[in-house]
């Protein structure tokens, strides 16, 4: 665990302490179970989020993919009777063709990932919103498929499945990241795309292959998404999702100059803006003042980041300096030759 | 640039400047007056950068004093620089490659007419023009920089230098992207500016210059001083002394035979940059093929041709006879090729990685099980190349970025050697480093051309490419215009092939 995981722990901690202790509804069963609800919804897009920019990129479009296949997805199973595995494994297609031309975009035509995933963000939106004259997708009345929704949205042992797909989802992100050969591609393209290149690493492919990663789990979160609200209106769905992912991210550590960040990081930053947010909730803070105090809380902490560190190096001089001292304390100084 | 009025004197007197994981400088003293030239030498990571950027104000040293024309003080800003006429060239040059050469010039100071302060366009490049004049530059001032060869730019930093009431000069490895001529021409201006009064500090790993310009030498080693040589005393020897501590016995060796058998071999090879020109290169087992020429040659883009950075326009490569697939890195090192660019911090490294990480990096694929990076087998990778080539690298897991440029260059050597190449190709090896790490890099030429690899080194400095190549290849605007064997190797028979 590197030392920022560690100080966001810490941080979640004390969050958590002082909203229990002004409001003890904050441990009752109920609300952790729901805020661990939203932590595994949230998780699974903000992790997608996470594969783009640790290459150095970004992907905007998330919040209005989530819409655009919800609406699909929805839409599949009430209106065209597919099977919900079927429904699933189309939506997951389309998602995983998204991302591909996304990064064919990004590495064959040289454009930048922001202005692609911009155009993403405002198109997906629009075709969702056409998609349903601007209405809500939702299943007809009294609609049941027990087993997608046990799978989905049901619980065991009290526990959401959501949390347990966002569990699965982070530790295999984890070992991919920081274990594997790709995942150390990912960082090497990030930090340095043209030694990458001289490397023998085949940039584009490893660019192209993030954000298929980021859309088919985004695909995934549609899903879990269109099941927790069970219909879906185009205009507002899923809206500025993707700059919660990046919140969550830069929070877990992650540069957006890519090339820097762990997951164990991005896992804890979604579990402080859920907590924060239901913090806002239970405190009786006026709820329009929950993007303020997300932002403030971030900026706080990266703040406090840069001045540790500032500090800490500078303790390492000190040090450095005071063992020269005893050195040149210690008999002859030689070769100290005069210059004239 | 007419005579300075106030010539200055400046004394650096017990500088010590320490970092976390080494100390820089260890009570270093200099001193320099207006009207001398001082060469300042030491090998890589001797602390010359450092004190140079103590003088030009971006470092505050912990220790020591700074003396200017009789007033001391114990740190400089880049402000307070300017003020005293201390003009500083970087050796690494970064200039607005989006603006043109006034801009440049006068960036930060532009001149200013009217009551809203707009530039004054006219009376910069009147001021920028006379400079350029002085320095003999191909280039005017209302020329794109993103056009200036690698030359001019060095110029064009010195231009701007000299655009400020500049009282001492600070030339950090200037010559080191420059041709022969440009190199002389660029020594003249040092001494005219001498001649007007302005103190010079010149830094480089060139001795043959320092011989021809410098009025006094310095020598660092390793942070502290080594001594100083009078101008009666300036000699090769002597200075190699003063920098490694001892003398250098052998620099070159006769390079060794080739076995005979063709490794690589290039037909009809044409790249982007020159599509006009085909390129035939046959390069046996055991040697070391130089390849000379001016700057802009193409020997570079041939480089990338054949390890697979750019696509080939046409033309066929082998290595032992089979084809190596155009346009790609991963098929070019699976063939057995490898390339150590020229640009070792942009193109060669992962600063911020791991050296262990920069090493392994190559061959991750291999060290890797089922995809999964095998740790152990990555740090005993790198172990063992520190081992064989000599890294001075206490930790393998602190980052590339914190040792000295020779060092950095045997890590990109030893990522290659590590996936057991056949051909190896070098740009410019040894630029900005020490004469000590170019010996090593020498030494370790010739033991892999004796395990019979295929060298193709390529090398803007003559005396390297005389003194180790077996053969040499010289190009001239993208295509080979002579081969010379070693016998017939001479500076003068490669000078006439590179302008042909």
């Amino acid at each position: 665990m590197h030392r920022k995981d560690l100080g966001l722990a810490v941080l979640i901690v004390c969050v958590g302490t002082i909203v229990a202790l002004v409001n003890p509804r904050f441990l009752s069963p109920i609300n952790l179970a729901n805020t661990a609800n939203l932590i595994g919804l949230f998780g699974l897009f903000s992790i997608a989020q996470a594969f783009v920019i640790v290459t150095g990129g970004i992907e905007l479009s998330i919040g209005s993919v989530i819409a655009l296949l919800g609406v699909i997805f929805i839409d599949l199973i009430s209106t065209f009777g597919v099977a919900w595995p079927l429904a699933l494994a189309i939506v997951l297609v389309l998602a995983v063709l998204i991302g591909l031309l996304h990064g064919w975009l990004v590495t064959r035509l040289g454009l930048q990932p922001f202005v692609v995933t911009l155009c993403g963000l405002l198109i997906y939106r629009g075709v969702a919103r056409f998609y349903t004259r601007d209405g809500t997708a939702g299943f007809s009345f009294g609609a049941d498929f027990p087993a997608l929704e046990y799978l989905v949205a049901g619980r065991t042992a009290g526990v959401p499945h959501s949390v347990i797909a966002f569990a699965i989802v982070a530790v295999i992100a984890w070992l991919v990241l920081h274990r594997t050969v790709f995942g150390r591609h990912l960082f090497a393209v990030g930090k340095n795309e043209e030694a990458a290149r001289y490397s023998g690493i085949d940039t584009r492919r490893v660019i192209i292959v993030s954000y298929v990663l980021c859309m088919l789990l985004t695909g995934l979160s549609a899903v879990f998404f269109a099941m927790y609200t069970r219909s879906v209106q185009p205009a507002s769905h899923g809206n500025f999702y993707e700059l919660y992912g990046i919140a969550a991210a830069v929070l877990g550590g992650f540069s957006l100059r890519g090339g820097e960040g762990s997951i164990i990081g991005v896992v804890l930053g979604v579990i402080l803006l859920q907590v924060l947010q239901n913090l806002v909730n239970l405190l009786g803070i006026p709820s329009s003042l929950n993007f303020a105090v997300m932002g403030s809380v971030i900026l706080v902490g990266v703040i406090a980041d840069t001045q540790f560190m500032a500090y800490r190096e500078k303790r390492r001089q000190a040090a450095a300096m005071s063992t020269l001292d005893m050195q040149n304390r210690t008999p002859k100084r030689s070769e100290a030759a005069p210059e004239h | 640039m007419a005579r300075v009025e106030h010539p200055i004197s400046l004394q650096l007197i017990g500088i010590t400047k320490v970092y976390p994981s080494a100390i820089a400088l260890n009570d270093v003293s200099l001193s320099i007056r207006g009207g001398e030239v001082v060469g300042l030498i030491g090998e890589n990571g001797a602390g010359k950068s450092t004190l140079m950027k103590v003088l030009g104000g971006t470092i505050r040293p912990d220790e020591g004093q700074i003396v200017i024309d009789g007033v001391s003080t114990a740190g400089l800003t880049v402000s307070r620089a300017l003020d005293h006429g201390i003009a500083f060239v970087h050796q690494e040059l970064n200039p607005f490659s989006n603006l043109d050469v006034t801009d440049n010039v006068l960036l930060g100071r532009e001149l200013r007419k009217g009551l809203f302060g707009f530039i004054d366009r006219k009376a910069m490049e009147d001021r920028v023009r006379p400079l350029l004049d002085m320095l003999g530059t191909r280039f005017g001032p209302s020329d794109p920089v993103s056009e200036l060869s690698l030359a001019d730019r060095q110029l064009l930093e010195i231009a701007r230098a000299l655009s400020t009431n500049v009282r001492l000069i600070i030339l950090d490895e200037p010559t080191s992207s420059l041709t022969l001529s440009e190199t002389q021409r660029l020594l003249d201006v040092i001494r005219h500016l001498r001649d007007d009064g302005v103190a010079v500090l010149f830094i480089t790993h060139r001795l043959s210059e320092v011989e021809m310009v410098a009025d006094r030498v310095v020598g660092l080693r390793d942070g502290r001083n080594a001594g100083a040589l009078a101008r009666e005393d300036i000699d090769k020897d002597a200075m190699v002394r003063l920098m490694i501590g001892r003398p250098v016995s052998q620099f070159y060796e006769k390079p060794g035979e080739t076995s005979g058998n063709i490794v690589l071999e290039a037909r009809g090879l044409r790249t982007a940059a020159n599509p006009r020109e085909t390129v035939d290169l046959t390069l046996g087992g055991g040697e070391i093929l130089g390849l000379a020429g001016l700057v802009g040659a193409g020997r570079t883009e041939l480089a990338r041709a054949i390890f697979g950075i750019d696509p080939r326009e046409d033309g066929v490569v082998t290595v032992e006879g089979i084809p190596v697939p155009a346009g790609s890195v991963t098929e070019a090192i699976r063939a057995g090729i490898c390339l150590v660019p020229e640009d070792r911090k942009s193109q060669g490294l992962f600063l911020d990685f791991a050296i262990s990480q920069n090493i392994a990096m190559p061959s991750l694929a291999k060290l890797a099980r089922y995809g999964f990076v095998d740790t152990q087998a990555e740090l005993a990778l790198a172990g063992d190349a520190r081992e064989k080539l000599g890294i001075k690298a206490p930790r393998l897991d602190r980052p590339a970025g914190e040792l000295s440029g020779g060092n950095q260059q045997k890590i990109v050597l030893a990522k290659w050697l590590a996936t057991r190449p056949k051909v190896i190709i070098l740009d410019e090896p040894t630029r900005g480093i020490d004469v000590g790490a170019k010996a090593e890099v020498y030494r370790l030429m010739r033991a892999l051309a004796g395990d019979g690899a295929a060298i193709l080194m390529i090398s803007s400095d003559m005396e390297e490419v005389i003194g180790v190549s077996s053969r040499v290849a010289v190009m001239s605007r993208g295509r080979i215009t002579g081969m010379l064997e070693h016998e017939e190797l001479s500076e003068e028979r490669i000078l006439r092939l590179a302008v042909e």
